[in-house]
């Protein structure tokens, strides 16, 4: 049985992003209504495992432009100037209204909000609340959320499908978890904030729900997906589990050392080693940068050999018990939980893992994509302010900044549009349809949705990890089309219709394959190294040919498509990055 | 150490079972495993319709609380090697209406909470350029009760909420103290009405379960005692003060 129910504008995912934009409308048009459908409850999103702070210009002696050029040039060139400008320019007044909302910022002693160094960051400008600053964020923006009347929230809906008629985005198909009913929300706009996929990943610091429904659903509905080559290794996670460190430790003060207790990130072009932490060198340069120094120095044997694979190790143990316990206080919580490892005494193991894409959903400065009627913001899309290569405290800021854009965007549009026509009905009983075919009702079936999401896993990370070739991802290619086809074939344990998360892991596997396929596909026609995406055979920054984004839509069998489109520079020339001077 | 262990999980698709049962199952022990380790091993090898909740695996998104033998538990940051030779019983949250397995529902909660008016209260709202000065120590006053990550252990440990359902319990009234206590927040006498009903914090008979289990280390116990003491002290101020004189 098909329910269907209609709004102004449907927003699928409630994190960050999400709710800003679900704000931003009310506050916008308070008549609007709008329906927030996320396959959690809102403060369980990922953005709640964010630690380290926001970025916002905020002292007397940083600048907005100054933001602009740690951000362009972190990003390898590759960031659209015009959208950096905007979001440096909108950071700050986004981080001051959650600061007037109750988020629960750190505070110097005289009350005003204290900012911390960050990664890549010439100037001290992160905003942070201990090292839960995403935590805060979040629950901060979901309590705010439901003082406004006109936020419906679909809690524990997963949106299997976009609803488009006439060239428009009209809305998505859902199912609810607790009932297993499919249900069409319609609407004048969509909004996708569903976050990243670093599931796609084997060793992750992403939530098990990061798994690029937004990404798939705006692919499969003719939206390219823009710059997926670009993966974002952060450099310190915790063997085993992938639990993130913040970079906050290492702007605190940590050092980064190698087997023989030598801070190696010298050897690698990024300035002298000083006690105290130097804005933009050593342990303060770029993620990417860092990344694949690790691989270097292991390539060099000397990183530890741990129980699960080559570590270094993060030295805290300078900073003393009240740094570590005020400033850093979920890092020494974490360490001791999960790695019985005490950082006021003792060194922490800690190895690149994935933990972020540039890449997503192709959006102007707005959070609109090519079809219209569809928004994206957050990780799910490609403005693009970071280019290359991310800047960490960037994508807090970030969800808000462009979460608020999205949402006035698409407050605006829908408000010039006719209410969704019939024909939406039709699609979405097709797709009722199609879930009760392909999975529920299915019989048979060999392969098993766990081996399937573990091949795809080992396979990206061996060969679309920090150092690619073009064999490396001729492979992942070919392996990831094999288990597309294999997917067809798989096998469901459970047909029943409530709660049933075995067709929601189903269902997000098929997202991952194919939004997998655009990163080795992307990754693959980009011969030349820049930021995060490095090839071994194409070494340099080729400007001449690839200081573009690259757009990879779905063709009609299903395979990306690769499409380039220009970077926008408006005052920052393209230069060579330069860190530790 | 053994190198295998027994664990035996709640089953319960109420669309097709009469009673909830436990099925075992044999799982890898091994060291750097949580219970919820287990879990997806046994959803992902041996059957994958075994149901419960999870997300961020480090004990911030609160998705996956479990009861684990016996005792509220966030099964992402409970380590299987404690139950070592086992066997292991997980069953779902207690207090809670289950929906299949060991997911319980938790809407309830959500209601409550927006009723107890979560969110900063002003009369005016400062322009975005200026912002609210807050001392460490003032930060410090409401800090610990927005550590609050919504797991609901506290729900599942409280014998007030156990018996009485209407009972607004232990996270929604931490959370409405963690705005009261909050400097830049006027709206302290708007959540008092409804946190003073009979269902709000008169209903809590000092039992203390829900700070004992609280994984992160919030103290509602102490800000319902802390509310009821205000509450107190309004009602009898409103008894002493003379009428119409404001």
């Amino acid at each position: 049985m098909l329910d269907i129910s209609s709004h102004d504008i449907v927003l699928v995912g409630g994190g960050g992003a999400g709710l800003r934009a679900a704000i931003a409308i009310s506050e916008a048009n308070p008549k609007l209504s709008v329906a927030v459908v996320s396959k959690v409850y809102p403060m369980r999103s990922h953005t709640v495992a964010a630690e380290g702070g926001a970025a916002g210009v905020h002292l007397e002696d940083d600048s907005l432009d100054d933001h602009a050029y740690d951000t362009i040039s972190g990003g390898d060139w590759l960031c659209d100037q015009d959208a950096v400008e905007a979001f440096v320019k909108e950071a700050p007044q986004e981080l001051m209204r959650l600061e007037h909302w109750g988020c629960p910022w750190s505070r110097e002693p005289d009350g005003r909000v204290a900012v911390r160094p960050f990664g890549g960051m010439k100037k001290t400008r992160t905003w942070f609340a201990a090292d839960k600053t995403g935590f805060h964020m979040l629950h901060t923006l979901f309590q705010t959320s439901l003082k406004y009347d006109a936020v419906v929230r679909y809690d524990e809906f997963y949106a299997t499908r976009l609803l488009v008629d006439d060239g428009r985005a009209q809305g998505v198909v859902a199912l609810e978890l607790t009932t297993g009913k499919v249900q069409a929300i319609t609407a004048k706009a969509v909004i996708l904030c569903t976050g990243g996929c670093g599931k796609i990943f084997r060793f992750t610091t992403n939530a098990s729900i990061k798994t690029g429904d937004g990404m798939a659903l705006a692919y499969r509905a003719g939206a390219p997906l823009k710059d997926m080559e670009f993966v974002q290794y952060h450099p310190t996670g915790l063997p085993f589990t992938g639990i993130l460190i913040t970079e906050a430790a290492r702007a605190e003060g940590g050092y980064l050392l190698n087997k023989d207790g030598y801070r190696y990130l010298q050897d690698y072009n990024l300035g002298t080693p000083e006690p105290k932490p130097v804005l933009r060198t050593m342990e303060l340069g770029p993620r990417d940068r860092l990344s694949q120094a690790f691989v270097k120095e292991q390539e060099k044997g000397r990183t530890v050999e741990g129980p699960y694979g080559a570590v270094v190790n993060l030295d805290l143990r300078h900073l003393g018990e009240k740094t570590i316990n005020t400033k850093l206080p979920f890092v020494r919580e974490l360490c001791l939980k999960y790695e019985n490892i005490d950082p006021i005494t003792q060194l922490i193991p800690v190895r690149p893992v994935v933990h972020y894409m540039m890449g997503g959903v192709h959006t102007d400065i707005n959070g609109a994509t090519p079809l219209a009627g569809l928004y994206a913001a957050g990780e799910t899309a490609c403005v693009s302010i970071n280019g290359a290569n991310r800047l960490g405290s960037n994508s807090l800021s970030e969800l808000l900044v462009f979460g608020a854009r999205a949402g006035r965007a698409a407050a605006d549009y829908a408000s010039g549009q006719k209410a969704p026509g019939r024909a939406l009905l039709a699609q979405a009983l097709d797709e009722e349809a199609r879930l009760q075919t392909q999975f529920l009702r299915k019989t048979g079936g060999r392969e098993s949705i766990a081996e399937l999401r573990e091949e795809m896993q080992k396979i990206m990370e061996q060969c679309a990890g920090i150092y690619r070739t073009h064999e490396s991802l001729a492979g992942a290619s070919g392996k990831l089309q094999e288990l597309q086809e294999r997917f067809k074939d798989i096998r469901m344990d459970d047909r029943g219709h409530l709660f049933n998360t075995e067709l929601i892991s189903a269902l997000e596997l098929s997202c991952m394959l194919e939004v997998a396929e655009t990163m080795a596909e992307s990754a693959l026609r980009r011969t030349e190294s820049r930021g995060a995406h490095q090839r071994t055979d194409y070494p340099a920054r080729d400007d001449k040919n690839f200081l573009a984004h690259s757009l990879a839509y779905r063709d009609a069998e299903g395979r990306p498509r690769v499409e380039y489109a220009p970077v926008t520079i408006t005052r920052w020339p393209p230069a060579e990055r330069v860190y530790g001077k | 150490m053994a190198n295998r262990i027994t664990i035996e999980v709640t089953r319960y698709d109420p669309a097709q079972d009469e009673k909830p049962r436990f099925d075992s199952f044999e799982v890898p022990l091994r060291k750097e495993w949580v219970v919820l380790d287990a879990l997806n091993y046994i959803k992902d090898h041996l059957d994958g319709s075994l149901t419960f909740r999870w997300s961020c695996r480090m004990g911030v998104c609160g998705s996956c609380g479990m009861t684990v033998n016996g005792v509220p538990k966030l099964t992402c940051a409970t380590f299987l090697s404690d139950y070592a030779p086992g066997p292991v019983r997980v069953e779902p949250m207690k207090n809670f209406p289950v929906l299949k397995d060991l997911v319980v529902d938790t809407s309830d909660f959500l209601v409550k909470l927006e009723k107890s008016k979560p969110w900063i209260i002003r009369k005016v709202e400062k322009p975005l350029d200026e912002e609210y000065f807050q001392t460490p120590e003032q930060l410090e006053a409401y800090k610990q009760y927005s550590m609050c990550i919504n797991c609901m252990l506290c729900y599942a440990a409280c014998p007030v909420y156990g018996l009485d359902p209407l009972f607004i319990g232990p996270a929604a009234i931490a959370l409405a103290q963690r705005y009261n206590m909050d400097s830049r927040d006027e709206g302290a006498s708007e959540r008092m009405d409804i946190l003073s009903q009979h269902d709000g914090i008169w209903g809590c008979t000092f039992v203390g379960e829900c700070t004992q289990v609280c994984p992160k280390h919030v103290d509602p116990a102490g800000a319902i005692q802390q509310y009821k003491l205000t509450a107190t002290m309004e009602w009898v101020k409103a008894l002493v003060l003379p009428r119409g004189s404001e």
